[in-house]
């Protein structure tokens, strides 16, 4: 039995060089889906966006929203095709971006 | 060869000195987001999936070997070895850091490039025909009158403030290369009995989420009536023109809206008010601007290439390459290579900075120090001898640079869609590449013959699909791809959009479809009728049955 659990999870581009990050418990910025907070509650997705508002102000991040993900067996799954492809790279240049470097999420950009 | 003379260097020195100090005025915060976008947004500078994406003006699509040496330095050195080529005839880079774009921007200026966007609601950079100055149907080079209407509309303080964004295409040729009837503005040229020259006006065409074609305002314009007549349509335009409602603010919608005979009607009243007094002053840049544009000193040649017949009668794969990638030249012994960017399984418009440099090197060494980009995503040597074809050849064959799918099938335009692109529903890239492995037998193309296949990753149509003769769409549908395919749709003289046939497709049932569809074509066609012939002749009725038989 797999354990899922939904929520959502907090991601914009990094400033200086536009790379997709993702928001920690720690309050960091990773450039892993995995190592985001996922939250349910609403004043911990408040708490997630007041933090990127800060991040916005100290000129880390920039286009901060709320994604929709899983996390499923301790790795995060985002719902959406295109949020899964920013936590990868290109599907047509896997040579290239997250999934070369390490960093990339644990989810297929399409399934199936 | 032409360059850019708007921007001169000092310019394009000082406004990427002045993108330095901005860009490093938003990293230390002292700009905000909001006020820095526009500014990037200028420079050419988009915020993409995974990093920055530079967009890099390429004027009249032209490059000399020097300028796509540096474009291969910025691939190598700020990018991941490779740019993509876009249908607006210019280049974009995918993995940009905002910290060192002002750099870029330096090594772009150091070979007199920019990527200045003309943004904003004013008259945008004018396009021609990719073979202009070369091809053998050319009438006149188009690229002289688009430069005066450059120059002229660029310093026009009248429409600076226009209520959306225009483009002008322009082509010297009768068959269309430009896609003139689908811009705001398009011109032909014609030759009267006389043997003067005079324009075509067509007025209204676009593409986007509301995609139109282009109405003929008036059959021949003298040649120097050209800016004063232009002035007339931009004062209609910017009287009438909607400024209320972003999507609803292209000519193309006034032209709908009032109706073709009463726009045409606004248009020649406004130019009876201004008579014409004197044209003296264009008539003198226009000469000037020609010289820019003088042809390079061919050689008197035969039109017999020995060489030439010899290599194809000794290769077949040569052979194939030649009848499909090569142009007939207005110069005897001269001919335009059309470098096809479309390998089998590859990403259409995609070039490495080893591949560019291969190409500048060609250029240099056979074409006159030139090449063009071409709007469906191919590199063009415009001016080369039919004896160098081989030679040429052998070098592109040893770097994946010779397919000899020009045209056909194989030669698909995309967007880069959902794997780069911010505002994207769909991928594009991975349609294009299933297709173009369906199809990699060149002899199998032939058969199909001529047909453009165009793949868009949403509806702003960056991927040209309206106009494709197989047009497809990317949408998106509760989280699943899906794509939309239509027929009959034309960018060339006898412009038309195309029809949706049906129902989507999830992404894997795209490449069965596209076959099913041409087919039905072979089945049906008749001898020697083209894929948009026959399409227009049966209407989509037979291709819908085939295709939506078995559900
Ligand atoms: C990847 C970043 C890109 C973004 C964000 C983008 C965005 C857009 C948008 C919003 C429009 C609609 C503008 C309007 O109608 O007012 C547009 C139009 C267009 N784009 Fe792109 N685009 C991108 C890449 C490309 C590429 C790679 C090409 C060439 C392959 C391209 C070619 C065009 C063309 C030709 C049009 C004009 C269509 C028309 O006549 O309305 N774009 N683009
Ligand atoms: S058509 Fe859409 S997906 Fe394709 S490049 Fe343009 S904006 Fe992006």
């Amino acid at each position: 039995m797999s354990t899922v659990e939904k929520g959502q999870v907090m991601t914009a581009n990094r400033l200086r060089d536009g790379d997709a990050v993702f928001l920690t418990r720690a309050g960091i910025w990773s450039e892993k889906i995995d190592d985001a907070a996922l939250v349910q509650e609403p004043q911990a997705t408040a708490a997630l966006e007041a933090r990127a508002a800060d991040a916005v102000i100290t000129n880390h991040i920039t286009g901060q929203y709320l994604i929709d993900a899983e996390r499923i067996d301790g790795k995060i799954r985002a719902a959406l095709t295109r949020e899964r492809i920013r936590t990868l790279g290109p599907s047509v240049r896997t040579d290239l971006g997250k999934q070369a470097t390490g960093t990339a999420g644990a989810f297929a950009a399409v399934e199936g | 060869m032409y360059r850019y003379d708007e921007f001169d260097h000092q310019f394009v020195s000082e406004r990427t000195a002045q993108f330095r100090d901005q860009a490093n005025r938003r990293m230390s915060g002292e700009l905000t987001e909001d006020e820095f976008r526009p500014l990037r947004l200028m420079n050419g500078l988009y915020l993409q999936l995974h990093a920055y994406m530079l967009r890099v003006a390429i004027p009249y699509g032209t490059l000399s070997g020097k300028q796509m040496r540096q474009l291969a330095y910025i691939a190598d050195k700020y990018d991941r070895g490779y740019g993509h080529f876009t249908t607006r005839q210019n280049i974009q880079y995918n993995w940009i850091k905002l910290e060192e774009t002002a750099d870029i921007l330096q090594a772009l200026a150091d070979v007199e490039m920019h990527a200045i966007q003309t943004s904003g609601n004013c008259i945008r950079n004018v396009t021609t025909d990719h073979w202009a100055g070369a091809a053998a149907d050319e009438l006149l080079d188009p690229r002289p009158i688009g430069e005066l209407i450059r120059q002229w509309s660029s310093l026009h303080p009248e429409f600076s403030f226009l209520p959306r964004k225009f483009k002008f295409a322009i082509t010297g040729a009768p068959h269309d290369r430009a896609a003139v009837k689908v811009h705001d503005i398009g011109l032909r040229a014609h030759k009267n009995d006389k043997g003067e020259t005079g324009w075509e006006v067509m007025v209204g065409g676009g593409q986007g989420r509301t995609p139109m074609i282009a109405v003929t305002v008036r059959e021949f314009l003298p040649e120097k009536e050209v800016i004063p007549y232009m002035e007339a349509i931009m004062r209609v335009y910017n009287l009438f023109g909607r400024r209320d409602n972003k999507y609803k603010a292209r000519i193309k919608i006034l032209m709908h809206e009032l109706g073709a005979e009463k726009f045409k009607a606004e248009v020649e009243a406004e130019y009876a008010r201004h008579p014409v007094q004197t044209t003296e002053v264009e008539q003198r840049e226009l000469t000037r601007i020609e010289k820019y544009f003088a042809q390079p000193s061919f050689e008197k040649m035969s039109r017999f290439a020995p060489h030439f017949e010899n290599a194809k009668r000794e290769n077949v794969d040569f052979t194939r390459w030649a009848k499909n990638n090569l142009a007939t030249h207005q110069v005897d012994g001269y001919t335009i290579v059309n470098i096809s960017l479309k390998p089998e399984g590859g990403i259409p418009g995609d070039a490495s900075g080893e591949q560019m440099r291969v190409m500048a090197t060609l250029a240099e060494r056979y074409s006159f120090d030139e090449m063009r980009v071409s709007h469906a995503q191919n590199i063009v040597l415009p001016h080369v001898k039919l004896e160098d074809t081989f030679a040429i050849w052998q070098v592109l064959k040893a770097n994946d640079l010779a397919a000899a799918n020009y045209g056909l099938i194989g030669d698909i335009i995309a967007c880069p869609g959902l794997d780069y692109c911010a505002l994207a529903t769909a991928r594009s890239i991975p349609i294009a590449q299933a297709i173009s492995r369906k199809f990699a037998d060149v002899k199998k193309q032939e058969e199909y013959g001529p047909v453009k296949l165009n793949i868009s990753g949403c509806i702003n149509a960056c991927g040209h699909h309206h106009v494709g003769h197989i047009g497809i769409l990317g949408l998106d549908k509760k989280g699943e791809e899906f794509y939309q395919i239509t027929l009959g749709g034309s960018s060339s003289e006898n412009a038309s959009i195309g029809t949706i046939l049906g129902p989507g497709f999830a992404a894997h049932e795209v490449p069965d479809a596209i076959e099913t569809i041409l087919n039905t074509y072979v089945k049906l066609r008749e001898p020697g009728e083209e894929f948009l012939g026959a399409y227009r002749r049966l209407g989509p009725k037979p291709f819908k049955e085939a295709l939506y038989a078995t559900a």
